[in-house]
């Protein structure tokens, strides 16, 4: 009896030492990092760096709105909670100044912090592990040169476990791996800016209900939690009316293509970073995005069902709202204008399977980005405070379901919880 | 911030520029100045300011805007919308950087400029300020002692609680000052309330030393509502436009707004 319970204990501090061990340790399938190839910055790596952090769009978390650009400090809305951005400025105390050029690396390959704690997956590092050390260290360079900001990080107001490190850790084991060096050197420049720095995956990838990238669904968009926008589709693009790739690299640089216009968080991307990406690159960026296979077609969200008597009394009454208040710019048939108001017919955008963000644009209305090619966008009206609505959702009903779109039908309920 | 706006400034703007270009291209030295003089006499404008749409054509850009602010940005009666046309461009560019970095608070209005440059902000602003102004009805829901509070405050101030008289900024008439100080009359009474509430409380700011936060801190609710409530009665000219300088050499109070 006595023999059992020995045994029974000492099996449960061997299981509990194998789980912190395995807890604490390093990633072990990670290469080492290599010594710091560069005593100091040299100019050509800092411009570097500049073009790099565009790239990433580093900004687009990391400034807040209004606030000191790279001071962090920005929340970045989850379904389990707050985080704020961290100060990328070279201060001392709250920023990046102690930070050494290969603790920065570690950070971007690996996900882990300079005290070694385990970084939150909102940083997307599982894409940044396909980072070059050279491009690492081009950022960390350019980084380096900011005036240091005095702004510490706030704390995030994740919901308990999932502020634990130990939640953290779980969600590596379970959805991250460090690239190899070699598997990162085997990437043309497409496949490496979609895949790493662009971290297009980010939101284009859907994820599963503990906030993991689902990898048998990637690039086939989503919801994009905590935004409330549908990320589209990345993989499959249909390519008939666009053989060259031209359409998507302009829509890529300028926010804008001959039938529509980039919208909601996309506009941030397309404002804050792709507008200043070369011409080569986006080049690259469309070349890999054509070639990405069409995967698994993640679950539709839930939506209220709509009768078909309900539906065709939503199509007239639509056609009535479309024609006084929509067809001046988007044309009878939903032809729009090119490079001033999108097509609505055929729109990728309009026919998704979820009316996300045709609704959200319906009732907030807004701006493509004002990008060097397109500094001066035609802009679409709010409609939230003049249209009833039980009007949006017959007029989002019609232009889903008329001149060959057929999307399903949006309920006055949908329009509703908005 | 300001970069957009410098465009549109005179040919004295240009030639600096031209002289950089021109020594890019390693045009003789001698040749910049009388290239400069020539451009002048043919009236060119300034690099930038010439792929600026027309204004029939940034009124159809602008439709989002109309649809809160009206036709021309002119809102007239009880809307809450204020009327945009005819402010001076300074103060509606510095309004509109405002509220894309958060230093003024509107959800549909940020959401809007979010992502747009300077630049694109800079012709808005010139648009709407080279508009006519709404003729807005006088408002008659004011008290007598409202009117009275709001006129005292507003036309003589309080000095012993450093309260300037309103027109020592916003102009003799009240119709603003070139170009960064808005006019305060033909504007919603709810509007005026809302906003100089809202400097009291903190969510509207504007560039620091933030000289209306101040004043508005020193004011009670029922003082903000009388003095709203007296100039959106006060009968608005159609020709009123804001005056081209300070009533007095100096502003009595200092304004980052109004910075040159």
């Amino acid at each position: 009896m006595k023999l059992r319970r020995a045994l029974v204990m000492g099996g449960a501090i061997l299981c509990a030492f194998l789980f912190s061990v395995w807890l604490n340790k390093p990633d072990l399938d990670l290469d080492p990092i290599a010594p710091p190839n560069l005593a100091s910055a040299t100019t050509e790596q800092v411009r570097a760096g500049e073009y790099l952090v565009r790239v990433g769009n580093c900004a687009g978390c990391h400034t807040a709105q209004g606030g000191e650009p790279f001071a962090g400090g920005r929340a970045i809305e989850t379904p389990f909670g707050a985080v704020y951005s961290s100060n990328l400025t070279p201060h001392d105390e709250t920023g990046l100044g102690r930070w050494t050029d290969a603790e920065f690396y570690r950070a971007m390959r690996h996900g882990r912090s300079k005290d070694d704690r385990w970084l939150s997956p909102v940083f997307p590092y599982t894409s940044y592990t396909n980072l070059t050390r050279a491009d690492s260290d081009a950022i960390f360079a350019w980084l380096r040169a900011l005036p240091p900001v005095n702004q510490a990080q706030p704390e995030s107001t994740l919901r308990s476990p999932y502020e634990l490190q130990l939640a953290t850790r779980v969600w590596r084991a379970l959805y991250f791996r460090p690239a190899k060096d070699a598997e990162v050197a085997a990437m043309d420049r497409g496949q490496y800016l979609v895949e790493g720095l662009g971290h297009c995956a980010a939101c284009h990838t859907p994820r599963d209900s503990r906030g993991g990238p689902i990898a048998a669904s990637a690039y086939m968009g989503g919801e994009i939690a905590g935004l409330g926008w549908d990320a589209l589709p990345l993989a499959g693009i249909d390519t008939t009316h666009d053989p060259e790739g031209l359409e998507l690299a302009t829509l890529l640089k300028t926010g804008i293509h001959s039938r529509g216009a980039v919208a909601g968080p996309m506009a941030d991307v397309v404002f804050e970073s792709l507008q200043y990406l070369r011409d080569d690159d986006i080049a690259a960026i469309v070349s890999y995005l054509r070639r990405l296979p069409i995967a698994e077609v993640p679950a539709a969200p839930r939506v209220p069902r709509v009768s078909d008597d309900e539906r065709a009394a939503l199509r007239k009454r639509g056609a009535v709202v479309y024609g006084e208040h929509c067809a001046e710019c988007h044309g009878d048939d939903g032809e729009g204008q090119p490079r001033q108001y999108p097509a609505l017919a055929g729109s990728r955008l309009v026919t998704a399977v979820s009316a996300t963000n045709a609704l959200r644009l319906t009732l907030e209305g807004g701006f493509p980005p004002s990008t060097e090619g397109n500094p001066y966008p035609y802009g679409m009206p709010p409609f939230s405070h003049s249209l009833p609505r039980a009007d949006i959702a017959a007029v989002l009903t019609y232009i889903r379901s008329e001149w060959g779109n057929d999307a399903p039908a949006v309920s006055v309920v949908e329009v509703e919880r908005r | 911030m300001g970069s957009a706006m410098l465009h549109h400034g005179g040919p004295s703007d240009l030639a600096p520029h031209l002289l950089m270009r021109c020594s890019n291209r390693r045009l003789p030295r001698w040749l910049a100045v009388p290239v400069v003089l020539l451009m002048i006499l043919c009236g060119a404008t300034p690099v930038a300011a010439q792929d600026v749409p027309a204004a029939a054509e940034m009124a159809d850009r602008l439709k989002a805007c109309a649809a809160c602010h009206g036709d021309e940005g002119r809102t007239v009666g009880d809307a809450y919308y204020p009327s945009i046309a005819g402010k001076p461009a300074r103060y509606l560019y510095n309004q509109l950087v405002s509220f894309r970095d958060g230093r003024r608070q509107h959800r549909v209005m940020a959401a809007m400029l979010r992502t747009m440059s300077d630049r694109y902000l800079g012709a808005i602003a010139t648009y709407y300020a080279a508009r006519p102004h709404a003729k807005q009805p006088a408002f008659e829901g004011a008290t007598a002692e409202q009117l009275a509070i709001g006129e005292r405050l507003t036309v003589a101030g309080d000095a012993s609680r450093n309260i300037p008289p309103c027109q020592d900024c916003h102009g003799e008439q009240l119709t603003g000052v070139q170009p960064s100080i808005p006019g305060l009359r033909g504007l919603p009474t709810r509007y005026l309330d809302a906003q100089i509430s809202a400097w009291k409380q903190g969510q509207r700011q504007a560039a620091a030393p933030d000289c209306m936060g101040k004043i508005a801190r020193s004011l009670s609710g029922a003082e903000i509502t009388a003095i709203s409530a007296w100039l959106a009665s006060q009968p608005y000219p159609d020709n009123a436009q804001p005056a081209d300088r300070l009533p007095h050499e100096q502003l009595p109070i200092d304004c980052g707004g109004v910075l040159p």
